[in-house]
């Protein structure tokens, strides 16, 4: 399969890891056999690393929030942020770490827990890590779309019945 | 005054058969699955178009054919899609809707006593059109044993000498069935043979599900005798724009311009730019509504299926069209007590004509939570009005 073809097949199943491998030969205009092979190659070669479901916690009414921390770093000799990077990242807490540019070095995120559980973190795992000079840790209030899912609820039906 | 204070063609065409009162559908609990309009929002960017040309002022009439890049637009998607050529200049002409193009089309071609071919079950205003624009109905019944496509022979039967016209709906609706290249060879060569014309009402086309979509207008001989009609409607979910189109051979399209430029004027403005849009940059989104809809298609089938359903697969469109002959029940009373016992709306089949007994329509236009409840209510439903061996 050609590089666009599998740019496209990675965006169909970014959107929708469902579909079916007869769906997405279609949608490529491919043999299902090139789909198949081409994502036995995409997985072994570590492109496509795993496949999740885009969940609405809010629904479930946990007590529980996402919060999204900005760490700036100070590295070491012999300690580059790679190293740092992969230290944030061994927390089971830690769901995504994100090198940045701009104001700070490291967004570290957390996911579904408590306000105690994300405070507990920072004081006693992360900002006790000898690297880090800096923390600071926002709350996020609201999902309204995560991983190119709107998070709405199922809008009103607008329709007028026709009969048609 | 002398007679009637209204049109007798008008008079003579009896009111829809369907007699489902609508307000019902709004009630607590009802689940209704009769809606024949996607349930999506057109899509962000195509509205964002539509806002766009009201702010930079495009608010006047459009040319009467419509605007010359949608037209140009059109004229590519048709080629892209079905391999279509139709000249943007002189061959496309933009409708309020396709309902309006099938509509002048009828009366431009239709002369009073013209018989027109309708297969049945059909979309319910083709009959009344051809009765308003003088012409005849001749229904040709299709089949479910057949896939409810039309077949040659029962098309040959009905060809009389004054036979003009025959019209297509595929993908169908209401049951769904689609035509595929070698049912459509035959019916071509018969259109060929007798001289009819052909309307060809695709608005479906685009919503067809795991094989390509192909028009009765690319057969050879074929394009000089047919209106190829669609929309935006269904693929763009677009039906309040109110956007059709109509394609065929120079000598017709001027006619049709003639009703089109005293009635309509023109198709609205802002809807064309939107459509343009839509056409250029949105296939997208089209595609990813149409999977949406073949994931609700194939869960449908299957719980059809256990709940020992017999349904046709149906291959466009967004309806089934189960058949629930066999249980002491006509399609109205199937519908009626259904509705009474589990506050599940559906169309009874006779709503599309006689032909239509013994089944019903269900349109999945509907998500899958909804579809999920309904079919448990279906489901209980059947249990208690068992086949009667």
């Amino acid at each position: 399969m050609g590089k666009e073809k599998t740019i496209q097949l990675l965006e169909l199943l970014e959107k929708d890891a469902t579909l079916s491998v007869e769906a997405l030969a279609e949608r490529l205009d491919v043999k299902p056999q090139e789909v198949l092979t081409a994502i036995d190659d995409l997985k072994d070669d570590g492109v496509i690393l795993a496949t999740q479901a885009v969940i609405n916690w809010d629904k479930e009414n946990e007590d529980k929030t996402n919060a999204l921390i900005e760490v700036k770093v100070s590295p070491q000799k012999g300690i580059g942020f790679d190293k740092i990077a992969h230290e944030i990242s061994k927390f089971p807490e830690v769901s995504a770490v994100y090198l940045m540019s701009g104001g700070y070095d490291f967004a570290v995120m957390l996911e579904r827990k408590s306000v105690k559980e994300i405070s507990r973190f920072v004081f006693e795992k992360l900002a006790t890590l000898p690297s880090i000079s800096s923390t600071s840790t926002h709350f996020i209030l609201r999902k309204y779309k995560d991983h190119q899912v709107v998070m709405d609820d199922t809008p009103e039906d607008k329709r007028i019945n026709r009969g048609l | 005054m002398k007679g009637s204070r209204f049109s007798k063609r008008l008079e003579a065409i009896p009111p829809s058969k369907l007699k489902v009162d609508f307000a019902l559908t709004k009630k607590e609990g009802v689940i209704s699955l009769s809606i024949g309009e996607p349930d999506f929002e057109t899509p962000f960017e195509i509205e964002q178009a539509g806002i766009a040309s009201i702010q930079n002022g495009y608010t006047f009439y459009s040319d009467g054919a419509g605007l010359p890049q949608l037209r140009k637009s059109i004229s590519k998607y048709l080629d892209r899609h079905y391999g279509l050529s139709y000249n943007p200049s002189d061959e496309i002409l933009v409708t309020v809707g396709a309902s309006e193009a099938i509509d002048i089309a009828l009366r431009t071609l239709l002369n009073e006593g013209d018989e027109v071919l309708l297969p049945v079950p059909s979309y319910i205003s083709y009959a009344p059109l051809i009765e308003l624009a003088g012409g005849k109905v001749v229904e040709v019944p299709l089949h479910e044993d057949k896939a409810f496509r039309l077949q040659p022979q029962d098309l040959e039967n009905a060809i009389t000498p004054l036979t003009k016209l025959l019209i297509l709906n595929y993908p169908h609706n209401p049951t769904g069935a689609i035509m595929e290249p070698q049912d459509l060879v035959a019916i071509a060569q018969i259109a060929v043979k007798h001289d009819l014309l052909v309307i060809t009402d695709e608005i479906y086309a685009d919503l067809t599900y795991g094989k390509k979509p192909c028009s009765i207008a690319s057969f050879p001989g074929m394009k000089e005798r047919t209106l190829y009609i669609s929309g935006f409607s269904k693929a763009f979910a677009m039906t309040g724009w109110r956007l059709g189109y109509v394609c065929g051979p120079t000598d017709i399209l001027q006619r049709l311009k003639k009703i089109h430029n005293f009635t309509l004027l023109a198709a609205p403005t802002i809807s064309q730019f939107a459509a343009v849009d839509a056409m250029e940059h949105e296939e997208e989104e089209t595609l990813k509504m149409r999977d949406a809809y073949n994931a609700r298609r194939l869960f449908l089938i299957e719980t059809f299926k256990s709940m020992g359903l017999s349904c046709f697969t149906p291959e466009g469109a967004f309806y089934v069209f189960p058949n629930i002959a066999g249980r002491g029940l006509s399609s109205d009373a199937f519908v009626s007590q259904l509705f009474s016992e589990e506050k599940l709306l559906v169309i009874p089949g006779t709503a599309f004509g006689e032909k239509g007994e013994g089944f019903i329509r269900i349109s999945y236009a509907y998500s899958l939570d909804i579809l999920k409840e309904a079919m448990k209510r279906l489901a209980h439903f059947l249990k208690a009005h068992p086949k009667v061996s």
